[in-house]
């Protein structure tokens, strides 16, 4: 707690117990004997004590022009109830009022406190060497290309390569992700990550400024600038409520009495009751304090969402929109399938290996990744590679076939066609059909499970993008469990494929489009929620990103969509529990059967009981 | 010029709410962001003018609230 704090809680303590005196001597009847006009002067003490500050306030307030101000609201509301002699309750309303005040200041200061403890990344120096000695210095003053000592244990304090060292890198604080990063020289690290066992020379790439640890938490802390058209409705409504309630009080106050002989006290004390719930607070800090919570909760998963306005969409995301290579794929190429037609499969994958021994082609390539072992190349011999069919070769003296159907075809193999998507190829040996491989781009890990899990939270529409040929498009759409794809897509027709995609949106739903933000910023931006993938320190995709996944993990999407879903429900339910209170209140305020009680309660109770829901968002995601 | 200052002694989103909205009205300004949660202003406003324009938005905020300070 701030001093400003503990003080206004002395303040409530000393008129709480104050307050519990009287109240009971009220009751007991010991004031019933006296004259009100000294009765008064018992709660007049407390209540200067605890209101001489709101006293102040609307004083100077007024001084500056402003006149719907909470304070001097509840400063007529309490002098009015005093006049109208009901002096306990008064001073109830203002020590409430203070109570509901310090508990939101309370409130907001704690998830303040828990969003920033959750982003202490910032690393606080880095280390240089001079004459064989470490020093210290601010990361703020390291020049671009400066070689600093990362030592275990310390927080990568700037981003760069390592040009010397290996180690292992606990990234949690930025991605999320548990299992420690594996460096070596030549690696790019990046700030805000913590350095394992081993001591590390970095090059540095970037000053701190741009680093990005510093770019992330200027991310976070921007986040609530943004906001979502929910709050920017609260803050209109905000706008027009305190004028209207205090209206409706003068009208209550005055018009009854003078025109249908009403009594004065009794309609001024319903008027109280009006300017007693005349202030939105509730709606007005539950709604922002919601969203930063649901932000929170979403950068601890190592997802930064730029703004309110981003998790709001999400949550009404129902097409998603995914870039196949690299975004569900790894756009890597490898041996997904080996089919002898006899023999076993490492004899094929040996024989392919030696086949393509010497070719660069990036198919050979992966076929001599997926062999594992060097293959004895001197039983090749005669190698001659034909662009695009294959490779005749003599692989212990006998001449052998590897690559597509035409060159068997060319060679009169027979052979048995391969259906499956990729690139297949065939391998014969003397005339003879050994069998053929599948390669293909393979698909991350957990990208057929984050469609599955986005599809179980209401996502109705799953569409792929791509430059790939259909059919190989189709299959890996397929095995994923993506509905719809446009293939042999060029790069600028993604942009119109989401154009259409966002035309045939219709209501509230809203498209998402997850790519891995390297060439597809106009995407990005195009889509009412860009979200980039797998973009540590690519400042590209973080700059055109409404939301950035730090890692490559796909399951994050429908997590973070379950946070925004959460988050808008808790921020709903606030709104709706907050006006149906105050409208009935108001309601039964005017018909005369409320009483201040239930203003107080509808006024304080319900910031407390918004602030209290709003603060479980900061919790969302933990429990998953 | 776009800065961003931290503000001390904000205590109700409310009125956070009612500075961004008269701030964002003082002519020159170009835009304004009250973060009530960070406790922060982010301005933007011309150059030659901008010093002009933080003490009219100090103004602004002493009007709303008063005793609520734009640090700098």
């Amino acid at each position: 707690m701030t001093k400003k704090q503990k003080k206004t809680l002395v303040r409530i303590l000393i008129t709480g117990a104050v307050f519990a005196v009287l109240f009971v001597l009220e009751h007991a009847g010991a004031f019933a004997s006296l004259p009100p006009l000294l009765t008064v002067w018992f709660y007049l003490a407390p209540y200067l004590l605890i209101s001489y500050d709101v006293i102040l306030k609307a004083v100077k307030n007024i001084s500056h022009g402003t006149v719907f101000d909470e304070n001097l609201l509840m400063l007529v509301a309490t002098v009015a109830a005093f006049a109208v002699g009901e002096f306990s309750e008064a001073l109830a309303v203002m020590l409430f009022y203070q109570v509901g005040e310090l508990f939101q200041s309370y409130a907001v200061g704690k998830s303040r406190r828990s969003i920033t403890d959750m982003l202490d990344i910032v690393p606080e120096y880095a280390n240089i060497e001079a004459d064989g000695q470490l020093t210290q210095v601010d990361p703020d003053e390291v020049a671009v290309g400066t070689e600093i000592v990362v030592l275990p244990g310390e927080r990568i304090p700037l981003d760069g390569v390592v040009t010397d060292g290996s180690s292992f890198l606990d990234t949690k604080a930025l991605t999320g992700e548990p299992v420690p990063r594996s460096v070596n020289a030549g690696d790019e690290i990046v700030s805000g990550c913590v350095n394992g066992a081993g001591t590390l020379r970095v090059r540095t790439t970037k000053a701190f400024e741009n680093s990005t640890v510093t770019r992330i938490l200027e991310l976070v802390e921007n986040a609530g600038n943004r906001k979502a058209k929910v709050e920017n409705f609260i803050t209109r409504f905000a706008r027009v409520y305190t004028p209207f309630v205090t209206c409706c009080a003068l009208l209550l106050a005055v018009i009854p009495p003078l025109f249908f002989g009403g009594a004065w006290t009794d309609w001024l004390r319903r008027a109280c009751i009006f300017l007693v719930i005349s202030c939105p607070c509730a709606l007005v800090i539950s709604v922002p304090l919601g969203f930063f919570g649901g932000i929170g909760a979403s950068s601890r998963l190592g997802v930064l969402v730029k703004g309110s306005n981003f998790l709001e969409a999400l949550s009404q995301t129902d097409t998603l929109v995914f870039d196949k290579t690299g975004t569900l794929t790894k756009g890597e190429f490898r041996v997904t399938a080996v089919c002898p037609e006899s023999g076993s499969e490492a004899e094929l994958l040996e024989f392919a290996a030696l086949g393509e021994g010497f070719s660069t082609h990036p198919i050979a390539h992966s076929i001599r990744e997926a062999y594992g072992k060097p293959a004895d190349l001197s039983r090749v011999a005669d190698v001659e590679e034909q662009p695009g069919l294959g490779i005749r070769a003599k692989i212990d003296g006998k001449p052998a076939l590897l690559g597509s159907g035409r060159l068997l075809d060319a060679e009169n193999v027979a052979y048995l066609e391969n259906p499956a998507a990729g690139t297949v190829v065939y391998l014969a040996a003397e005339g003879r059909f050994l069998g053929s491989l599948v390669i293909s781009d393979t698909a991350k890990p957990g990208a057929k499970e984050a469609v599955a899990l986005a599809k179980r939270l209401g996502v109705s529409r799953t569409v792929m993008l791509t430059g790939d040929r259909r059919r190989a498009a189709e299959a890996a759409a397929r095995e994923l469990g993506v509905d719809e794809v446009r293939a042999e897509l060029l790069p600028a027709g993604k942009v119109e494929a989401v154009e259409s995609l966002l035309q045939a949106e219709t209501g509230r739903g809203k498209l998402a489009y997850v790519g891995d933000g390297i060439n597809d910023a106009p995407v990005l931006a195009r889509a009412d929620v860009g979200v980039a993938m797998g973009s540590m320190g690519s400042d590209a995709a973080i700059e055109a990103a409404d939301i950035v996944i730090l890692d490559d993990d796909l399951r994050k999407i429908p997590a973070t969509v379950r946070i925004a879903r959460r988050t808008m429900g808790i921020v709903r339910a606030n709104i709706v529990l907050a006006l149906a209170v105050k409208a009935l209140v108001m309601v039964l305020g005017a018909l005369g059967l409320a009483n201040m009680w239930m203003a107080v309660f509808a006024d304080v109770g319900v910031a407390i009981l918004a602030i209290l829901n709003s603060m479980r968002t900061l919790r969302l995601g933990k429990t998953e | 010029m776009t800065k961003k200052f931290k503000m001390q002694d904000l205590d109700c989103a409310n009125c956070a709410a009612k500075m961004e909205m008269l701030i964002k009205k003082i002519p020159g300004v170009e835009d304004a962001s009250m973060n009530f949660m960070m406790q922060k202003l982010t301005l933007t406003a011309p150059d030659d003018r901008f010093e002009e324009i933080v003490r009219e938005a100090q103004k602004v905020c002493t009007k709303v609230d008063d005793g609520c300070l734009i640090l700098r």
